[in-house]
């Protein structure tokens, strides 16, 4: 018996199919899994799923009847709930305050907010989720807010469960905490779709996989039949490679950039604590950690943004400590963490977006301050081809492309102008494996040719499989640092949690 | 001791229209809209409040067609903020040309004149009998615009609906986070329209004080930037209904010191200057105390458009 | 031919064909407010139209009325690129009239030369550090500019009400300053109309403010701050720095505006000479869409309709007031894609029916 049943679903988003006559059909108490890479259509599938958009054309059955699903409300009533990849939460309101929203418990006209705790507190025991009802959302961990996301659908009693990319910003424990969890949830009976990307933890919780690729349905198939080679293959189109050709580490490699002793201070607290990192030519330093563990001001550090600190920055043998962003940016190449936010500017065109940070260089101005356009647009052209940015010419505005082009215009724009140094922050988040296998060849080349390469990911993979040496962040400090091959997933995972002696690591 | 008791009663007074506007502000304001057009909602009010006590010949039917004027102007707004996604700030702005056109365009029409309309009848004034025999308070609220008890009314109501209602639970998020509100199932345009429609009853009630619970009739730009007062005053009280009403009266304690002012050898126009000046003070030296909604002035669209 | 090409790219350009929409539907909403009040458009509009364009004294008034709306809209539109609603332009004209009218009257024995520029100067400089006011509390305090400009709206009109009123108040009836000195004033183009030789300061001020918005470095990143301040930081711009220098330049043409009413019309300060001006330039800026060119022809627009409605006060009994309401309807539409996208959709669905039809 099917709990859900999508039949021919299309939808359009600007006359752009991101869904073209897709199928999608999850039986009663399975965990399925949706795999696509980035832009495949999953989250529109699951969007339509939940009512947030209306599907062009198609079916829609849950259990066995077919339904109208125009608003989130109705898809929970039908007993469908999604915990979205952003969490859905409120900072400044109690846990059990966002957890009723919108079927608040009530005594005559009044929100009855006992009776809402009770309810939470009752229904998180049962489940063994140890959370406090009465707590602000706004001081928990990033796994527990997850927690808190599925107390939603519990607290709704729905049976079909939707989850967008669980496991993207939790370190492998947590993964194992939470499928731990959808275990629970499947015995109980619930039906779980999980979206993802991720080929290995696929293989470990799902029962069925069905692969969606540029919006359109390839295949469903039960999980004995299908390895992760295969999958790959299935979600990208093509075969994949699964390992990077690096050249052996060279015997010699310069110290490129030298931090002693950096202390961070912010709203009275520690973001960053004597943290003393030597960065070498020819090699690429992985930086791991549960992401606000300090990432975020050791960029800022390393790229000027952040002034105030204690502590010494040291690049060849010139002291630029407490150096603002314009002067780093001679020194240390930024691909920044979130590209909207600080990578370009949207409505700037190609050419304009090209040169931004190293606009003041005489290569592009005049001694009087005017631009020359010819000389950027030239470049331009030049490095649009050179890292294969797909884009109608160099006049469309940057913020009209995809993410993974967008990304590839500002990596291209910081290879064009650093060989030294170079610090990539989740360099391929959000954009698709063409582009991620593209970004990571540069970068690897980047080191092969001598650079000093700092590489800070939430993405465990991506950092192990780049790195020469990893350090691990936990609570602003750097809790370990060795050569890559001296971690295993699993030990990283418990240096990321704070179990810094070996016996925890072991463990 | 009478300077004092004089000065704090004539805040007191001078509080009222602003807090309403603030009150109004707050609502708009945890809903996710700004609300730049608090001094077109106002200025409808006295308006109309002036038209309908001229038509019925009676104020409190006046008042009446003064919240119905303010509930079509924050519909007008809702329309334009949120089913069309205008700039809040802009449409503020629009709202506000639109308001003070409008009126003149009508006191044409109504009176043929372009500055004031006639004398209507007024609201006045009722004198609480038990307060009365209370000194101090005699003295400060023994005899007030029955506005005065309607705004406390409204106070304390705006406070149990947003923090002890769902409907207020529903409103606060949105304006924090209307993507979760719109994930949990809820009509995020619905309170957001409810409560602009509210907000602009709340507004007009400041602004019919001004015409007919005070002066008893219009008069060209009656309002003079006191929307933008209420909306500093909603920053200074941290988008707390409560708090902001308090906060009128920093503004309404300057207001009155002018008044009393006025009186002493200063020219007029620096002593007009002080209400002003303490607003931007007081912007000053609040800042930062709480926070605002976190998506104020942030379009959201539902279901996919 | 060639000229008629570029007029239609130029047009294309959605950005100038949303305006002209909005515009439309403005007149058009107006139209239905104007026969429920019981007037005919027709009228009302003509009115508006020989007040604006009706004898060549009438058209030199509305280009001389547009010259302080130029200003006024140019500096709103640099202040919107740096991501600042400067809602405070009214009293930044007002701070940079008066000294330039001080200037302008008690310095004496200057060439024209010198005298001109230098009370030009003056209000540029008194009204752009009156607006930098605003940049340095939003810098340093974070504080909502918009509450805040409008509030120091209050206290220039104040201050210099009080200067006029009292210190620099000139003999006789009405409250004004004394008279500037010959060597201080602007040349009038036409006689006893507003039309200045201001109004080749506004031109120029908007190709100067053109070029570098669109052509330099400075515009490059000023630009980079308005759109993305946190990309712009990230690529080494100081952004607080050009949220001064943006306000800066802001006041000061808002200044320019104020100094060239005192200097180029009325020849002395005189109490509320400058009325509504700080909102017609949002109106104005928004409607040329941040491009000075644009916001120059928005700034005629306004200035027939400012034209218009004292005509309309002349020859019809539709109060004046009634171009405000227009005003505002234009301010809302051009602020408004969506409605103007709905408007647009539906004639495309017109014409694409038409087709099918002819085809069929």
């Amino acid at each position: 018996m099917y709990a859900v049943e999508m039949r021919n679903i299309t939808k359009r988003f600007h006359g752009t199919p991101a869904n073209h006559h897709v199928n999608f059909c999850v039986k009663a108490g399975e965990i399925h899994s949706l795999l696509g890479e980035n832009g495949a259509g999953k989250t529109t599938l699951m969007n339509i799923l939940f009512g947030l958009y209306k599907a062009d054309s198609g079916t829609i059955r849950i259990h066995e009847k077919e339904t109208k699903i125009d608003s989130p409300m109705a898809a929970i009533q039908q007993g469908i709930s999604m915990v979205h990849q952003h969490f859905m939460l409120v900072d400044s309101l109690t846990v059990a305050e966002n957890i009723v929203l919108g079927h608040e418990p009530k005594k005559g006209i009044f929100f009855d907010r006992e009776k809402a705790f009770e309810k939470i507190t009752e229904i998180a025991e049962k489940y063994h989720f140890q959370i406090d009802a009465r707590e602000q959302v706004g001081n928990l961990s990033v796994g527990v807010k997850q927690r808190v996301e599925i107390l939603k659908a519990l607290y709704h009693e729905s049976s079909v469960l939707i989850l967008d990319e669980p496991t993207a910003v939790l370190t492998p424990q947590e993964v194992d905490d939470l499928f731990r969890v959808l275990r629970d949830l499947k015995k109980d009976g619930k039906t779980i779709i999980i979206i993802t990307h991720k080929l290995k933890e696929t293989m470990s919780i799902a029962d069925t996989i069905t692969v969606l690729r540029k919006g359109e349905t390839i295949t469903t198939l039960p999980i004995g039949e299908v390895n992760e080679e295969k999958l790959a293959e299935l979600m990208v189109g093509r075969l994949v490679s699964f390992t990077i050709d690096k050249k052996p580490l060279q015997s010699e490699r310069p110290v490129k950039m030298k931090l002693s002793h950096i202390t961070v201070s912010k709203g009275g607290k520690k973001s960053l604590k004597d943290v003393s990192l030597t960065i070498r030519g020819g090699e690429i330093l992985g930086i791991a950690g549960v992401e606000g563990n300090g990432q975020t001001e050791l960029i800022e550090v390393l790229t000027g943004l952040c002034a105030r600190y204690e502590g010494t920055v040291i690049v060849g043998k010139e002291d630029v400590s407490r150096s603002n962003a314009k002067k780093m940016l001679d020194y240390v190449g930024h691909i920044p963490e979130d590209r909207g936010k600080r990578g370009f500017v949207k409505n700037y065109t190609n050419w304009e977006n090209m040169i931004l940070g190293y606009h003041t260089r005489p290569d592009y101005i005049t001694k009087a301050g005017i631009l020359k356009r010819k000389a950027i647009q030239d470049v331009t052209r030049k490095a649009i081809e050179e890292y294969d940015v797909r884009t109608d010419g160099i006049e469309q505005t940057t913020g009209s492309l995809s993410g993974g082009n967008q990304q590839k215009l500002i990596v291209g724009r910081v290879l064009m102008h650093h060989t030294g140094i170079v610090l990539a922050a989740q360099p391929t988040r959000g954009v698709d494996i063409g582009a991620i296998e593209y970004i990571h060849s540069q970068l690897v080349r980047l080191r092969d040719e001598g650079a000093a390469v700092i590489l800070i990911s939430a993405d465990l993979d991506e950092i192990v499989k780049l790195s020469d040496e990893i350090a691990v962040l936990y609570e602003g400090s750097i809790v370990t640092r060795k050569s890559a091959d001296a971690f295993t997933e699993r030990s990283l995972g418990a240096y990321m949690l704070g179990h810094t002696r070996d016996e925890e690591v072991q463990a | 001791m009478d300077f004092v008791l004089n000065l704090l009663a004539g805040a007191i007074r001078v509080t009222i229209p602003i807090a309403f506007a603030a009150l109004a502000g707050v609502l708009s304001e945890r809903s996710g809209v700004i609300n730049m057009g608090l001094e077109g909602m106002m200025l409808m009010g006295s308006f109309f409040g002036v038209v309908g006590s001229y038509l019925t010949g009676n104020a409190w039917l006046g008042l009446l067609v003064a919240m119905a004027a303010g509930a079509v102007v924050g519909l007008f707004m809702a329309v334009f903020t949120i089913s069309f996604k205008c700039e809040h700030m802009l449409a503020g702005v629009g709202i506000n040309i639109l308001a003070s056109g409008l009126s003149i365009v009508l006191l044409q029409m109504i009176w043929e004149t372009r500055g004031k309309s006639s004398i209507v009848e007024g609201l006045g004034v009722v004198s609480a009998p038990l307060l009365n025999r209370i000194p101090v308070v005699r003295e400060l609220i023994g005899t007030v615009s029955p506005m005065f008890y309607l705004l406390l009314v409204c106070v304390f109501l705006v406070w149990i609906v947003l923090y002890h209602m769902p409907v207020g639970l529903r409103v606060r998020v949105i304006g924090d986070n209307p993507f979760m509100a719109g994930s949990m199932g809820i009509k995020v345009y619905k309170y957001q329209y409810i409560s602009l429609m509210v907000s602009g009853m709340l507004a007009a009630m400041g602004g019919a004080y001004l015409s007919i619970g005070d002066i008893n009739m219009f008069s060209k730009d009656m309002v003079s930037g006191r929307g933008y007062i209420a909306l500093s005053m909603v920053i200074l009280g941290g988008w707390h209904p409560v708090k902001v009403a308090a906060c009128g009266l920093i503004y309404g304690l300057a207001q009155s010191l002018q008044f009393r002012l006025q009186t002493v050898e200063i020219p007029p126009q620096l002593v007009q200057m002080l209400p002003y000046v303490i607003t931007i003070l007081v912007l000053i030296f609040a800042r930062n105390r709480s926070k605002a909604p976190a998506m104020e002035g942030v379009h959201y669209y539902q279901k996919g458009e | 031919m060639k000229a008629l090409k570029k007029t239609k790219e130029w047009l294309g350009k959605s950005e100038i064909l949303l305006s002209l929409i909005a515009l439309l539907l403005s007149l058009l909403v107006s139209s239905v407010v104007i026969i429920i009040s019981g007037y005919s458009p027709f009228e009302a509009y003509g009115a508006m139209l020989k007040g604006a364009f009706g004898s060549n004294y009438y058209l030199a008034q509305t280009i001389g009325t547009a010259i302080p709306l130029i200003f006024s809209g140019l500096a709103m539109a640099i202040a919107m690129k740096v991501g600042i609603f400067n809602i405070g332009i009214e009293g930044q004209m007002i701070i940079g009239a008066l000294p330039a009218a001080l200037l302008g009257t008690y310095v004496t024995g200057l060439p024209a030369w010198l005298h001109l520029p230098l009370c030009i100067l003056v209000g540029a400089i008194a009204g752009g550090l009156w607006a930098m006011i605003v940049a340095v509390l939003k810098n340093r305090l974070r504080i909502n500019e918009v509450i805040l400009t409008i509030m120091m709206n209050y206290v220039a009109t104040y201050i210099v009400d009080y200067l006029v009123n009292y210190p620099f108040r000139a003999e006789g009836k009405i409250i004004r300053t004394e008279e500037i000195q010959p060597t201080a004033a602007m040349t009038t183009l036409v006689p006893h109309t507003r039309l200045y030789s201001g109004i080749f300061l506004a031109l120029a001020a908007a190709g100067i403010l053109w070029y570098v918005l669109k052509k330099t470095c400075f515009g490059y990143e000023l630009r980079a701050v308005g759109s993305n301040p946190d990309a712009a930081e990230t690529a080494g711009v100081n952004r607080k720095k050009y949220m001064l220098r943006a306000m800066f330049i802001s006041g000061a043409l808002a200044g320019i505006g104020g100094a060239g009413e005192v200097l180029g019309f009325y020849g002395y300060y005189i109490s509320n000479m400058i009325s509504g001006y700080g909102f017609d330039g949002i109106a104005i800026a928004t409607m040329g869409r941040g491009n000075p060119f644009g916001t120059v022809l928005a700034a005629l627009l306004f200035g027939v309709l400012r034209n218009g409605a004292t005509g309309m006060n002349r020859s019809t009994s539709i109060p004046g007031e009634f171009i405000q309401v227009l005003q505002a309807l234009v301010i809302l539409f051009v602020s408004t894609p969506g409605i103007i996208r709905v408007v647009q959709k539906s004639w495309k669905r017109k014409r694409f029916a038409q087709r099918k039809e002819e085809v069929a």
